[in-house]
């Protein structure tokens, strides 16, 4: 055998069960102090599916290249295992120590197979494995740290949800208090939030109030426009309350055109200017 | 473009764009797509209305095609990907296909430019004469 | 060749979409109202879209032809029932159908359109 990639699956294969038994009592050792652990079974699968579909990819013979289509089913697979080791608790490091506590194993057969030989080839061989460990090491890490700021960001989106709430005034009449900088994110929710109030409640006036909020940005004003465009389609109507005079002047000054967006200085007005926007249809029943 | 790997243990869904009601059947199955990998309803209706938009020219202007949709996952995130391929006369200035008047809604009437704020990413590969290849993709 | 049903009530036509419509559908709906209009001297022209869970710039432009259209043959139209989805989708696409009366259900579109000072 040649080459160190047909020299590594033939390792991996031929010492599969040794590898395994070695690797699982390195992990064991890691998770000792863990409370919530992971069953023999599972970890058992989990060992497996790795040297399989790593000695898979090897056999691309590019064990340089982790980015590379090979390595996609076991990249998918340590995305799992990651995933799901972070929703567990664990931390970045004992993550990592999925793939790193796999090459003392690995190396030990190596240095077996390799008994009374000397031709230089064991120190290649550890060598290109080690490197190829690390890179999918630091994968696990990475997948970590983005699983936990997906739960974060996923988390913020639900506080928001509840920090802003859509109020109904009257019938017919709901207010939605805007507190604190709209970015993006908060003004995708909110928006939903309150088109839905709309269709739950049958209102067709909705008060923005925007007394709360410090600035007003380009992006900002898009979203409050995009907002009331969006709840003018549905048939219902939006005021907005609250423009203190600095933002007026941004508004102006970024060039925002608010059209025929009904405007009031104070929430009070605007609630009197619906209940008459009412009144009209009101009076005509 | 995200290098994003098909999930093996969904189908891609085919649908040959030949005539008016096969727009019908791409919005059918992006829905049902977006409805596996777990999308809201607002993600759905922006996926479809998209993936109605990008049907309709490869209908119009690429003179027919097909439309590929399957799921996709970057390791991380869970994603629709959509594929709309046919070998019409290409897009002579990407550019301004994907220009339009936000207020107006005008543009060339590609709506490449409406269909790339629906979507998460939208790629356009096209050579005037040999036809286009449009790849977006709505993460979760 | 199917078509969508345009009912009559009065001096109004109500037309309720309850299917995914592809283009020439759409065309269709734009056709028969026109000369729907024309027959019976309507006033007054109420799309219930509540059904619909899509609206492209096809059948939003649509939308705004049958309008604009109706206008032209005096006669007022108001479209009812918009989701939300499909308004923040449509308000994404770039089309805010500025031409077109809105109203949040059947009930409050016939308000609308029964309302003299309107016309």
């Amino acid at each position: 055998m040649a080459t160190t990639p047909e020299r590594l699956i033939q390792v991996l294969q031929s010492s599969q069960v040794q590898l395994l038994a070695d690797w699982i009592k390195a992990l064991r050792a890691v998770h000792k102090t863990r409370s919530a652990t992971i069953s023999d079974p599972e970890l058992q699968a989990q060992c497996q599916e790795f040297i399989a579909l790593t000695s898979a990819a090897i056999a691309s013979n590019d064990l340089e290249d982790t980015d590379a289509e090979p390595w996609r089913p076991v990249k998918d697979f340590l995305a799992g295992v990651s995933r799901s080791r972070s929703r567990q608790g664990f931390s970045p490091s004992e993550t990592a120590m999925f793939v790193m506590s796999f090459k003392e194993p690995l190396f030990a057969m190596l240095r077996r197979t390799r008994e009374g030989i000397d031709d230089g080839k064991l120190l290649a061989d550890v060598w290109e494995a080690s490197r190829l460990l690390d890179k999918l090491a630091l994968y696990t890490t990475e997948i970590h740290q983005a699983a936990r700021e997906e739960v974060i960001r996923r988390q913020g989106e639900e506080m928001l949800e509840l920090s802003t709430p859509v109020i109904q005034l009257w019938d017919g009449i709901l207010a939605l208090p805007l507190i604190g900088t709209l970015d993006s994110a908060r003004t995708q929710v909110v928006m939903e939030s309150l088109l839905q109030q709309i269709v739950a409640t049958r209102s067709p006036i909705a008060i923005l109030d925007i007394t709360g909020v410090p600035t007003v940005d380009t992006l900002t004003a898009q979203h409050l426009l995009k907002t009331v465009a969006a709840t003018r389609l549905m048939g219902a109507e939006c005021i907005i309350s609250g423009i203190r005079p600095q933002i007026a002047q941004t508004i102006v000054h970024l060039g925002v055109s608010l059209g025929d967006i009904v405007t009031k200085a104070s929430l009070a007005d605007a609630f009197r200017i619906a209940l008459a926007k009412l009144g009209q249809s009101i009076a005509k029943g | 473009m995200t290098p994003a790997i098909a999930d093996p243990a969904r189908p891609v869904l085919r649908v040959d764009i030949v005539e008016n009601e096969d727009v019908v059947v791409v919005r059918q199955r992006a829905r049902e797509q977006a409805h596996r990998a777990g999308f809201s309803l607002l993600e759905t209706t922006k996926l479809v209305t998209a993936a109605s938009e990008l049907a309709r020219n490869t209908l119009e202007h690429g003179g027919g095609g097909y439309a590929e949709i399957e799921i996709c996952t970057d390791g991380i995130r869970r994603g629709v990907r959509m594929r709309f391929v046919d070998e019409g006369p290409g897009i002579p200035d990407v550019e301004l296909a994907m220009r339009d008047g936000y207020t107006t809604g005008k543009g060339l009437g590609l709506g490449l430019g409406g269909s790339r704020r629906l979507v998460s990413e939208l790629e356009v590969q096209t050579t005037p004469g040999h036809g286009t290849r449009i790849t977006a993709i709505r993460w979760k | 060749m199917d078509r969508i049903p345009i009912l009559r009530m009065g001096r109004t036509l109500l037309v309720t979409v309850q299917v995914d419509m592809h283009d020439q559908l759409a065309v269709r709906l734009l056709d028969d109202l026109t000369s729907m209009i024309t027959r019976t001297h309507a006033r007054g022209v109420l799309i219930d879209i509540s059904a619909l869970d899509m609206v492209d710039s096809f059948i939003g432009r649509m939308i705004a032809d049958i309008a604009a259209t109706s206008r032209i043959l005096d006669a007022q139209t108001v479209v009812v029932g918009m989701q939300p989805a499909v308004a923040i989708t449509l308000v994404e696409l770039g089309m805010a159908l500025p031409g077109v009366r809105t109203a949040l259900d059947v009930e409050r579109g016939m308000e609308l359109l029964g309302d003299p000072r309107d016309r």
